[in-house]
């Protein structure tokens, strides 16, 4: 092997690096009213997010009892429902946001 | 992070659900009012049938429950009560489907002639399609299917929805896998759909041994719908049962339905009720000697009339000259063949001089040919309905309606009559069913013969080397009717009937009846040919007889003569006598008698 093609490969690999570092995270969470299992979600999910994708992240939280009309858009039909709508591919999670591996996991922030 | 969950106001799903529990009181109250004993409200299904199985349709503003395998006509049911609903009565409807796509639904029921997009566009139906990937949901803890309420209470405010489909809605149980939190939010869903005083109906498909894969009737209890979908040698028939109603009769038979261009119906098996109107208006038969024979004036109208006969006894022949005689009347006239073509029957009956091509062409007869086994009985009895509701005949013949045997089993095709007749008895309109026998027993083939009010019998008589056609009338009910076998002659003049010879031990047709008579006719020909002569004889002996009188008259009257001649003689000698006497007397001196005593002869 070239010496060469082993700094491309890792040149290209800290440049992938970087890259997901640097990716924008858009995620949104879908709540039915302020119940504890969504005031749950929501804290689970800030958590999570300032942890693990601090500065390059949007969250948004939406009612569906007050946008009802998203609800039927965005296909849901369980609550809490978080969406990553960035990077793709679209990713939905249901439930309070409790098992934080399997959203790091799907958030792509930890191998699987 | 954009926005927070908001607070202040109640939410709109909350308010809502309050002023649904106001209006609920207000029910409430209005139901104590009324007192008691209200029945049920049920909505009309909108499918035709159907409600006169339930005795009037689905339970209002309750849950029922459709359930059936794979391609039985869930979704097709469900979308004509929605459609049907917003259309007639004037409910709209929100359809959720958990399997179709809004565009597939569209279009699949587009052949049925909804036109969905339309219905959404006037907001009388929405559609609201559930897609979950069960690849793309991670489960993270507890949730609900709050999500699911608020679409559907969403969908349904939108629009004031009376009725809901939820179509397939076990397709959740595929999608989500925590199927404890399923089933409770599902008990919940039904109490909310109950609250909120929507009907809805919820397709399900069937599970082994269970009404439906996941139970869901333990849910939805109040009316649960069956549906079926058999092959039966080779034929498919759709069926439908009522399972459950819960406060509410309803009938408790498998109904078959079709599912045709104009949708979904049901064929309740046997009308409800015998209460068809009885005309006492009679009808020709188109055969003179035959209306003779039913107390001379024919059929009944709107009776049922069934020819049986083996094969070419003259059954057809009977009936094209009743189709004959309905359209010389003016009267429409619809033949179902299904054995021959139309052509051939016309010019078969073109052979015995009922010509029917003029009534085809002036629109007063139609024929419908087809093979039986074209499709099933329902099929078949649809298209019959069809037909007569679209011509309005005042005479329809279903020729034979023994080939219909082969579609289904004797108690099929014998209720599928059972149900002809009473709709042709409804509609007033005159039916003849030409009958094919095997044999020469004189039982029909189907035990239909109790449903009938005339049954004419067509019979081979086989005799001298020869077979002959004989008709009777085995019963006609109400009217007098001759009793006696008639030979039926068919020429090119038409249907004729003669009488037999009926003989001390044997009934003698065709040649044999015709030497007969021929016998008959020299006999008496020479009989009357004895009498001439004998009372010639008599005349020739009257004669001689008045000679004889004359002979004997003339000599009575010589002897009359001579007789009085003598009496002259006598006078005149006495007269001389006595002239001499008083000669003598007075030579003599003799005194003189007195004058008044006149002198005597001795």
């Amino acid at each position: 092997m070239k010496p060469e093609s082993i700094k491309e490969q890792s040149m290209k690999y800290k440049e992938t690096l970087s890259k997901a570092a640097d990716e924008k995270y858009c995620l949104r969470l879908y709540v039915a009213g302020s119940t504890p299992k969504s005031l749950r979600a929501i804290t689970n999910i800030k958590r999570i997010c300032e942890t693990h994708l601090k500065g390059r992240y949007t969250l948004e939280v939406i009612d569906i009892y007050q946008q009802p009309s998203l609800a039927k858009g965005e296909q849901i039909i369980a609550a809490p429902t978080l969406i990553k709508k960035l990077p793709v591919p679209l990713r939905k999670f249901i439930g309070d946001m409790t098992n934080v591996d399997r959203i790091l996991i799907g958030l792509d922030l930890r191998p699987a | 992070m954009k926005s927070l969950l908001p607070r202040g106001p109640r939410r709109a799903y909350v308010k809502a659900d309050r002023e649904e529990s106001t209006m609920k009181t207000e029910n409430g109250q209005a139901k104590s009012k009324a007192k008691k004993l209200r029945p049920l409200d049920k909505i009309s299904s909108g499918i035709s049938g159907l409600d006169e199985i339930t005795g009037g349709g689905l339970p209002k503003g309750r849950p029922t429950l459709v359930c059936g395998n794979a391609g039985c006509g869930k979704t097709l049911l469900a979308m004509e009560f929605l459609v049907r609903g917003a259309v007639e009565h004037n409910e709209p409807g929100v359809f959720m489907s958990f399997e179709e796509n809004e565009e597939e639904l569209t279009r699949n029921v587009a052949s049925l002639g909804f036109d969905l997009d339309a219905l959404s566009a006037q907001k009388k139906i929405v559609l609201d399609y559930v897609r979950i990937e069960r690849s793309e949901i991670e489960e993270t803890g507890e949730y609900d299917l709050e999500g699911l309420f608020v679409r559907l209470n969403h969908a349904i405010d939108s629009i004031k929805a009376k009725r809901v489909v939820l179509d397939t809605l076990e397709g959740l149980f595929a999608s989500l896998p925590n199927e404890a939190i399923l089933r409770s939010e599902l008990r919940r869903l039904f109490r909310w759909l109950k609250d909120k005083g929507v009907s809805v109906i919820i397709t399900a498909e069937r599970g082994e041994g269970l009404l439906t894969r996941h139970g869901l009737e333990e849910y939805v209890a109040d009316c649960v719908i069956l549906l079926d979908h058999r092959v039966n040698e080779q034929l498919s028939t759709r069926r439908l049962r009522v399972v459950k109603y819960r406060g509410s009769v309803h009938g408790t038979n498998e109904y078959p339905f079709l599912i045709s261009k104009d949708g979904f119906s049901v064929l309740p098996v046997t009308s409800m009720g015998l209460d068809h109107p009885a005309s006492s208006e009679r009808i020709s038969s188109g055969v003179e000697r035959l209306d003779t024979m039913l107390g001379g004036k024919g059929y009944y109208r709107g009776s049922s009339i069934l020819v049986s006969g083996t094969a070419g006894t003259g059954k057809t022949s009977i009936a094209a000259a009743f189709v004959d005689a309905a359209c010389r009347r003016g009267e429409r006239a619809l033949y179902f063949l299904f054995e021959e073509s139309q052509n051939q029957i016309v010019r078969n009956m073109n052979s015995i001089g009922v010509n029917l091509e003029p009534w085809v062409k002036k629109e007063l007869l139609q024929f419908h040919a087809s093979r039986p086994s074209l499709y099933g009985l329902e099929m078949h009895l649809l298209t019959i309905y069809d037909a007569v509701k679209k011509f309005k005949p005042r005479v329809v013949v279903m020729d034979p309606v023994t080939n219909l045997i082969t579609v289904g089993t004797e108690i099929e095709v014998r209720s599928m009559l059972t149900r002809l007749i009473d709709f042709f008895k409804t509609e007033q309109v005159t039916a003849m069913f030409p009958s094919l026998t095997t044999g020469e027993s004189s039982t029909s083939e189907i035990a239909i013969s109790s449903l009938m009010d005339v049954w004419i019998l067509l019979r081979n008589i086989e005799s001298g080397g020869e077979r002959n056609r004989g008709l009777y009338i085995l019963k006609a009910r109400g009217m007098e009717h001759s009793n006696q076998i008639r030979e039926v002659l068919l020429s090119n003049h038409g249907i004729g009937l003669v009488d037999v010879y009926a003989g001390p031990t044997t009934v003698l047709t065709g040649s044999a009846r015709i030497e007969q008579v021929g016998l008959e006719k020299a006999e008496a020909d020479r009989r009357k040919a004895q009498m001439d002569r004998r009372q010639r004889e008599i005349e020739r002996e009257r004669g001689v007889t008045d000679a004889q009188i004359a002979v004997l008259k003339a000599g009575l009257e010589a002897k009359i003569d001579e007789l009085n001649q003598e009496i002259t003689e006598e006078t005149l000698l006495d007269q001389v006598n006595a002239k001499s006497r008083f000669n003598m007397a007075a030579n003599r001196q003799a005194d003189v008698e007195p004058k008044s005593q006149k002198p005597r002869g001795d």
